[in-house]
């Protein structure tokens, strides 16, 4: 069996471990050992990844299994991964574990939210270890619904408006996705023989261009939507606003890198020609995304909707270098997920406890922060110098594999695309260093927030958890570009074959 | 011998850094403060050994000084061919920034234990300038372009966190903000820079840029962009990264400011080692510029000119002294960057040679200037030199070193400045005779701010002062006197021996027919400050009045300020965020609503039919059966 079996049976076990407690005290421990262990395997992951790759072995997924589902249709449970799942799965894990501590306090129906939490989680490692798209359409419809229960009951402001604002919208994704995916079904098999769903057959044949053309839209706009995809973005702002600490945290982190990791494993890989046809129409609309996103994020006074503003901006560039379509600008893309998945739970992580505690979150009615709650503030700080990029930290790696990559290109269309994008890193800190000016520095404005506490054990937990993984990839990038590089090879070739 | 020890130049202080920054706040802080000194003095004296061993025993090979690798690795592969590397390049600039900056540094270390006595965050402060020497170590030793990116932004971040040092004073906050903002934008230029000269060349390392096969590289690739090669665009934009960096106009808005964060900080980073990384990057990539376009060196050149002249207006009507000095550093800089634009190359390296020189001695006496200027704050509270008058009986030691680095900064021979602005204007006279009567003029407007100075602070009234005035502790005075000492004698090394644009030793040599006329506008200008200032008058007042309008906009820096207020406040803010935010609410947004608002609406309609009466389903059984009858009738027959 292989060990990947694990990233979903661990968090099943957990859930029904958590049925079992009687109190929100039981239910947190539980999901923090499980989660814990999560982790630990996802360390052990790498290892065991980085082992195989040393002995040589060069085939594209490894620890693969394959098991026969349901006979009619060829569904297959089909699971594996290369270097870029693991990375994925390596960030989820970081992201929940940090996220269970995150949510320690919640009590109102604690168990429930535990549980909701972690089947979100299964459904999230479901879709990184799949091969096969059924179950990983059927993973990522895991990971949906258990959101609208997150936010509709754990929520805060118009709950019940952006829970079903935000699962419409991605259901409306995942309808266009479902057309999308039937269609490389039905196509999987051109000259006869058996429909698969398997990604690596799918991979090997030839699908008719008109074909492509047809299908190529309906996959990108299915998961760009999960990508927050201008102008299908407009679901990720409310739903973040409303939804509860841990739950943004997910759901920025890694729920909204699905959406990328479809963009380029499903949709650009299956339908080479097609993502090669319309790449500029995305082009534009993700360049638009970047800057756009970066723009809306100045405006804003709710530290959630600044958030959700610099994730539309920080993915749309996701987004925008995979359809760069060379090698370095997709290893950008991947590094870009990793550390925008970071750094944004850990921004959410931190809204949330400083909400905790001021219980707004309108920058102007805060202020001067960094004097009575100093460690959330640093690390505020950090997180911000992240997010615009300062060297030694995760955001300045992605960001210029992803600039010098999309430089690569000659023309002066993707040029003028790249220096617009670049042009973002002004934009972002303006806001980001707003943001910090107004909240955190400056005179204590509210005299009662003396008396405020500063981060507890678990809140120091869960930042530094999510702080030392930023760190390290921002100092100690090689590893790790280099991983994602190797696993490229497959889909930037098969990508550039067709040019 | 090698150099691989050079590599722990940089990585004491960040180790400093992590040091201090993680556990400084377990310790009392005067702990903190010896530790980050000690290990300033330790790279010091490393500094020192490298240059004595880069000097005179293993950096010349035939006769030329080399480009040394002292130690690299890959930190992040992008292609084959381009990597970001770190590690430790050697060259006569590199050496020679090493020991401008560790000096400085040191100095400014050993003073901070006396001036930061007693403030809050004593070891946050000394973390932070662990942070900023070891960004600019990294930044004057780099390999390759991208490695010198990674510390300007570190150097950058540095500064916004020492500017903000004072984190609860609104003006402060502002201030950092605004450096960093500024100079992002700039290094937005930077990237995209560094980016297309890399796509040109294919590499980001120095050494295969510079060298002559890299020349040739560049000079064979013939894209063109509006009427000016690709390789200009991509030289002029790097450049505008170090004119951010280097506050030339008008970039240079932010650097005023940043006299907000405590003065040790003005002098270390905003006077002698920061600030002058953007010459240091023309400096570096000064032979792409020289043979493949000479032409973007005339823009350095000028637009170094203008900022001389303009800082130097500016700075004889401000009162805040660390305001005159922050445009009086705007100025110098203005000097190096006008020098490099006029140099030549090889045996016509005059003015690359006089720009490496002025940042040296510059960086000496300015420190000085600003350490001098935080002794005397120190002692009597305030800012402004009109609450200032006759402080020379009260602080001897400042007052003495002040007068030094003053005499220094107006080129009175024989002390450093004189040498280095000879040469300067030497270089200017060759070029461009435009140029060289701007610097010329601007020579002179220098002594006469500086004695202003000068004079308001030392002489002038009789000031009445709250607690007398007292000379700063040893701490503070030391390094005045070190620093005094090294900007007397810093002239005197024969600088055209150990750095020039190609690595030959040039002999340098005293311009009598420039260096005559420049003392004596040099003295005419301290002359007049002296009638002016010695003695409280009317003078001042009255001129001021005569100029009226002309005097009020100096007085104002022109008002640039207020344009960049108006194009950030109402042109980004509410010209584009504030419309996008309305746009993605209403429009985008509004769609998506719109849309579920539909789908509700013919949903609340459908809905009525299935009302449960009935009547109603008998009426729409019998129409629909009748409807059914008519199809068929109607097909059937």
């Amino acid at each position: 069996m292989s060990i990947l079996n694990l990233f979903v049976i661990v968090p099943v076990l957990t859930v029904f471990a958590i049925l079992f407690t009687k109190d929100f005290k039981g239910a947190r421990v539980v999901s923090a050992i499980g989660m814990g262990i999560q982790l630990l395997l996802a360390a052990y992951l790498i290892f065991a990844y980085l082992d195989l790759r040393a002995i040589g072995i060069t085939d594209e997924m490894v620890f693969t299994q394959d098991i026969l589902w349901f006979p009619m249709l060829n569904i297959h449970y089909a699971i594996g991964v290369d270097g870029i799942a693991v990375s994925m799965i390596a960030l989820t894990a970081i992201v929940v574990f940090a996220g269970v501590f995150a949510s320690w306090e919640v009590d109102n129906l604690a168990r429930e939210f535990f549980i909701s939490l972690i089947l979100l989680a299964t459904g999230v490692f479901g879709f990184f270890i799949s091969l096969d798209l059924f179950t990983m359409f059927l993973f990522y419809e895991i990971a949906v619904i258990p959101m609208y229960l997150l936010i509709g009951i754990w929520g805060s402001g118009p709950k019940e408006y952006s829970a079903m604002k935000l699962t419409l919208m991605l259901m409306g994704g995942s309808a266009l996705l479902l057309v999308g995916l039937l269609g490389l079904y039905f196509y999987s098999a051109p000259d006869g023989g058996p429909l698969t769903f398997n990604i690596l057959e799918i991979a090997k044949v030839h699908i008719p261009v008109e074909m492509q053309r047809l299908f190529f839209p309906f996959l990108f706009v299915g998961f760009g939507v999960l990508g927050a995809l201008f102008p299908f973005h407009t679901w990720s702002p409310d739903g973040h606003a409303s939804a509860p600490t841990a739950v943004s945290m997910l759901h920025a982190g890694v729920l909204m890198k699905l959406g990328g990791y479809g963009c380029f494993r499903v949709a650009m890989f299956l339908l080479p020609e097609a993502a090669n046809e319309m790449a500029w129409i995305f082009i534009i609309l993700t360049t638009i995304s970047v800057v756009y996103g970066a723009f809306g994020a100045i405006w804003q006074k709710d530290l959630k909707y600044i958030n959700a503003y610099s994730s539309v901006s920080h993915c749309g560039l996701v987004l925008f270098a995979l359809l760069m379509m060379n090698e370095t600008a997709m290893d950008g893309a991947i590094l870009q997920m990793i550390s925008h998945g970071l750094m944004t739970a850990l921004f959410f992580a931190l809204i949330g406890m400083i909400y905790g505690r001021t219980h707004t979150r309108m920058i102007d009615q805060m202020g001067g922060l960094m004097k009575v709650i100093p460690f959330l503030s640093v690390v505020y700080v950090i997180a911000g110098l992240a997010s615009l990029g300062l060297p030694g930290l995760s955001g300045f790696v992605a960001e210029m594999t992803i600039f010098v990559g999309a430089f690569q290109h000659p023309d002066i269309f993707h040029r003028a695309a790249t220096i617009i994008a670049i042009s973002s890193i002004v934009i972002t800190a303006v806001y980001i260093l707003r943001v910090v000016g107004i909240l955190l520095l400056g005179p204590v404005k509210n005299t009662d927030y003396n008396l405020l506490t500063d981060a507890r054990w678990y809140e120091r937990l869960s930042t530094i958890t999510l702080l030392v993984a930023i760190a390290g990839i921002g100092m100690f990038p090689f590893w790790l570009s280099d991983t994602i590089m190797n696993s490229l090879g497959p889909i930037v070739s098969r990508l550039l074959a067709v040019v | 011998m090698d150099f691989l020890y050079t590599i722990w130049i940089p990585l004491i202080p960040f180790l400093l850094f992590l040091l201090i920054g993680l556990t400084g706040m377990y310790f009392k802080p005067i702990v903190s403060g010896i530790v980050g000194t000690v290990g300033l003095g330790v790279i010091t004296l490393l500094s020192f050994i490298t240059a004595y061993q880069y000097f005179f025993v293993d950096g010349m090979v035939d006769g030329v000084y080399q480009k040394i690798v002292a130690g690299s690795y890959t930190w992040l592969a992008f292609t084959d061919t381009l990597h970001i590397d770190m590690g430790v390049m050697l060259d006569p600039i590199a050496v020679m920034m090493l020991l401008v900056v560790s000096i400085v540094s040191f100095m400014v270390h050993i003073y901070s234990l006396g001036y930061m006595k007693g403030e809050k965050g004593f070891s946050r402060f000394y973390a932070f300038l662990s942070l900023f020497t070891f960004s600019m170590l990294g930044l004057v030793v780099a390999t390759n372009i991208f490695q010198m990116y990674i510390f300007w932004e570190l150097v950058g971040v540095s500064s916004f966190l020492l500017i903000g040092f004072y984190y609860d004073k609104p003006s402060a906050v502002a201030a950092s903000k605004k450096a960093f903002i500024v100079t992002r934008f700039a290094d937005f230029g930077f990237l995209v820079g560094l980016l297309l000269l890399s796509y040109i060349t294919g590499t980001f390392d120095f050494k295969t840029l510079t060298s002559p096969e890299g020349i040739e590289t560049i000079r064979g690739a013939g894209l063109t962009f509006m009427g000016a090669s690709a390789v200009t665009w991509a030289m002029l934009l790097i450049f505008m990264g170090g004119a951010g960096k280097s506050a030339m106009f008008p970039l240079h808005i932010w650097l005023p400011d940043a006299m907000e964060g405590p003065t040790p900080v003005s002098a270390l980073i905003h006077a002698a080692t920061m600030v002058v990384a953007g010459v240091y990057l023309v400096a570096r990539l000064f032979p792409v510029f020289i043979m493949v376009t000479p032409e973007s060196l005339n823009v350095i050149a000028y637009i170094g000119g203008f900022t001389s002249l303009f800082a130097a207006v500016i700075a004889c009507t401000q009162f805040d002294i660390k305001r005159v000095l922050a445009f009086s550093t705007l100025s110098q800089i203005g000097y190096m960057m006008l020098a490099l634009g006029v140099s030549g190359y090889g045996e016509h390296g005059l003015g690359f040679t006089a720009s490496m020189f002025h940042l040296s001695t510059h960086a000496m006496f300015k420190a000085l200037l600003f350490l001098g200027a935080g002794a005397i704050i120190h002692a009597v509270h305030s800012n402004y030199m009109y609450e200032m008058g006759g402080l020379r009986k009260y602080l001897p030691i400042t007052h003495l070193t002040f007068l030094i680095a003053c005499l220094t900064i107006a080129g009175v021979p024989p002390l450093s400045g004189f040498w280095s602005k000879d040469e300067i204007l030497a270089a200017a006279w060759h070029h461009d005779k435009l140029l060289f009567f701007i610097e010329f003029a601007v020579a002179g407007l220098t002594a006469f701010y500086m004695f202003r100075l000068y004079f308001s602070v030392f002489w002038g009234k009789e000031t009445h002062y709250h607690h007398t005035p007292h000379e700063s502790p040893l701490t503070m005075t030391i390094p005045l006197m070190l620093l005094a000492v090294a900007s007397i004698f810093a002239g005197f090394i024969p600088f055209g021996e150990f750095v020039s644009s190609d690595g030959i030793p040039h002999h340098g040599e005293i311009h009598m027919n420039i260096a005559v006329p420049s003392v004596a506008i040099g003295l005419l200008g301290i002359l007049v400050a002296l009638l002016m200032y010695r003695r409280e008058t009317t003078v001042p007042d009255r001129i001021a009045k005569a100029l009226g309008g002309f005097y009020r906009t100096v007085y104002h820096k022109f008002y640039i300020d207020e344009v960049y207020l108006f194009v950030t406040k109402k042109i980004i803010f509410n010209l584009i965020s504030r419309p996008v935010a309305w746009f993605d609410r209403h429009l985008v947004d509004g769609t998506m609503n719109k849309v579920a608002w539909v789908v509700e609406f013919s949903s609340y309609r459908t809905r009525q039919l299935q009302s449960g009466q009935l009547q109603h389903y008998a009426v729409f059984f019998v129409a629909g059966v009748l409807v059914l009858v008519l199809t068929f009738a109607y097909f059937l027959f």
